[in-house]
């Protein structure tokens, strides 16, 4: 290697070096610009919503089932008690014999069913969207499981293990898809939407359904998507494109 | 009118400070019944739902079979009383504290099931101070508490004689509420929009009318049981209007059962889920032929209306046959509705982990039936402390001369 391509590679190592410092603080900074305060509400402004392509969803593939279990600390669902936040479901067009593959979970409705029938109130909206259980007020009566259209919810059926902090379990209570709340309201994105992204499919994608800017609302006016049981009008934060 | 005119003077049902026969062993029997309920509870409770049958698609599994029945029973168990306060008729008046202590202990019991079997029954008065007046499930807490305080206060006006001019606005008060909360019972399952099982305007009429037979049936078996340990018959022409009522509840069942399915099978969207019911989803469609309609339905009917099975007995036989078949008939309702696979995917055949697309299974365990029967044992003792304690039970010199026949 002469002296020249030496002093080229040793300047590209150290401008790669000096770009990656200087630019890692704005990726942070971009991250909280769009992560909540703390304190501050949910903005009725905003509607998280995903939106899953049955396309490029690749059948056999669990890596958003997986990286579910992980982030929220569940084990993996053998028994009929085993709990159920997302799960991969292989489809057969009838008339067609198509094949597609999607995951399903908890479809953060306008309208659900699930917050309706609650007696108590714990099963809620926040004002951006996300459904979620308030774990301190449900009293286990499995009610909004009977409400449920896509069997996204799951009832703690015995003694919990391995809870991770953000993601409080517990014995006798009914827990479903929180959208990985914790990670969005610090500017992130679902465990399942990054584990799809990095398994290299990208069939699902993340954002504001509101803000026309944004990938999701994009690609909703793009293209021709279908939300679950449509016929019940819960209005569903999660769309499915190629159904 | 004056309630109660000749119990009021009669001897009390047992000389005081002597036991009726057999109390004694009858309660015992009632309390270790309840026991073990308790402690299928407890291990329930400690373990979790884990060691039941249900799962995440059956979610409701044989406790709600007994507290549904219990809590349609206890509002039916009050028809006796409703016919004496509503329409004045003395011989349904005269049995009217009976019919309310039932009414209270079948509440009782059924209520018992429903919150021990949730997960977290120890978070009862969250329940009973967090309402989400959208749901029909608070609405239903409102109700059965509602019940509860007006059938006591109406069998206090029935027991206690200087209340017995208040004891008829009471009573239309009772049977007002009692329509109310068997459609509320019934709405628990009709607003359920998205299982095919469910959702239906007609589940109320029908839960309304189930109600009405399966009281009936238990107020007849509970007053047989009370006349034959007293030694004191039921008199003939009061049972035969009884019997008769009970033949009628169990075809308006009947006929709100085959509207219900009917309206079902008209729909092609609907009919996969009546195959399931009726023809191959085992067992639910033999628990729905051989257990609702045969032993429910028909053998009822022609005990009730056929005249060679006139005798008490037969009658007795018509009540029993009435209530297995409303066990077959709310656990082909109940789980069997669960069962059914929910149709997320429509035009698509679906596989997954989580059964899509399959028929749930359900296999109900020791515990959930024991704690499904402390809810009868508790109702059980209730009514037999209660009938201890007071004066229940019309003589036959209360029978009006010539009998209540009409």
């Amino acid at each position: 290697m002469n002296p020249v391509d030496a002093g080229r590679r040793d300047f590209l190592g150290r401008s790669a070096a000096f770009a990656g410092v200087a630019l890692a603080p704005g990726v942070v900074l971009y991250e909280i610009a769009l992560a909540r305060e703390t304190g501050k509400a949910a903005s009725p402004a905003v509607r998280w919503g995903m939106l899953v392509d049955t396309t490029r969803c690749a059948s056999g593939c669990t890596a958003c089932v997986d990286a579910c279990h992980a982030e929220h600390g569940i084990p993996a669902a053998v028994r009929p008690t085993d709990a159920q936040w997302i799960r991969k479901v292989e489809l057969k067009d009838l008339r067609t014999g198509a094949i597609r593959s999607a995951p399903v979970m908890c479809q953060h409705c306008a309208e659900p069913p699930c917050v309706d029938v609650c007696p108590t109130g714990a099963s809620f909206k926040r004002a951006d969207g996300i459904v979620l259980v308030d774990r301190h007020t449900c009293i286990g009566c499995r009610y909004c499981m009977m409400a449920c259209p896509y069997k996204a919810r799951s009832f703690v059926h015995e003694p919990t293990t391995g809870q991770k902090t953000d993601t409080p379990r517990g014995k006798g209570c009914v827990e479903s898809c929180n959208l990985c709340v914790h990670r969005v309201d610090k500017g992130g994105a679902p465990a399942c939407v990054e584990a799809c992204a990095q398994a290299g499919h990208r069939a699902i994608v993340f954002g504001d359904l509101n803000d026309p800017a944004s990938e999701i609302a994009v690609r909703v006016r793009a293209a021709t998507t279908t939300q679950l049981r449509a016929d019940l009008r819960t209005d569903n934060g999660v769309l499915y494109q190629g159904l | 009118m004056s309630a109660r005119p000749a119990t009021a003077h009669s001897p009390p049902a047992w000389p005081t400070g002597t036991a009726p026969r057999g109390f004694a062993a009858l309660a015992a029997a009632g309390a270790a019944v309840l026991a073990v309920a308790l402690g299928a509870a407890h291990y329930m409770e400690e373990h979790g739902h884990v060691v039941t049958g249900m799962g995440n698609e059956v979610v409701w599994g044989l406790p709600h079979v007994f507290a549904i029945f219990l809590i349609l029973a206890a509002s039916g168990a009050l028809n006796v009383a409703s016919v004496g306060s509503v329409f004045g008729e003395a011989a349904y008046k005269r049995r009217a504290a009976l019919s309310a202590l039932l009414a209270l202990a079948l509440l009782a019991g059924g209520l018992m099931v429903l919150v021990l079997d949730l997960g977290r029954p120890e978070r009862l008065v969250i329940a009973a101070t967090h309402y989400n007046f959208r749901s029909i499930f608070a609405w239903n807490m409102i109700l059965y508490n509602g019940f509860f305080a007006i059938v006591l206060a109406y069998l206090w006006m029935n027991l206690e004689r200087r209340f017995a001019p208040l004891s008829t606005p009471v009573g239309i008060l009772a049977f007002v509420w009692r329509i109310v909360l068997t459609t509320g019972t019934g709405s628990i399952f009709g607003f359920l929009v998205a299982r095919q099982g469910y959702a239906s305007g007609l589940v109320a009429p029908l839960f309304i009318a189930m109600s009405l037979a399966w009281g009936l049936a238990v107020f007849l078996l509970a007053q047989g049981a009370l006349a034959s340990w007293h030694g004191a018959p039921v008199p003939e022409s009061f049972r035969l209007r009884l019997r008769r009522l009970l033949g009628i509840f169990v075809a308006t069942v009947a006929h709100l059962t085959a509207v219900l399915h009917l309206t079902n099978l008209y729909w092609a969207k609907q009919a996969p889920f009546e195959r399931f019911i009726l023809l191959d989803g085992a067992p639910y469609a033999f628990l729905f032929w051989a257990g609702y309609a045969g032993v429910g339905t028909v053998l009822p009917l022609v005990l009730a209306f056929h005249p060679r099975f006139a005798g008490p007995r037969a009658t007795a036989l018509a009540a029993l046959a009435v209530i297995v078949g409303a066990f077959a008939q709310l656990y082909v309702f109940i789980i069997g509705g669960q069962a059914f696979p929910l149709e997320i995917f429509p035009g698509y055949a679906t596989a997954s982990a989580f059964r899509d697309g399959e028929v749930a299974p359900y296999v109900p365990s020791l515990p959930e039936a024991f704690l499904g029967l402390g809810g009868v044992a508790l109702a059980f003792l209730i009514a037999l402390v209660g009938v201890r304690l007071f004066d229940m039970l019309p003589r036959e010199s209360d029978a009006e001369p010539g009998g209540a026949a009409r």
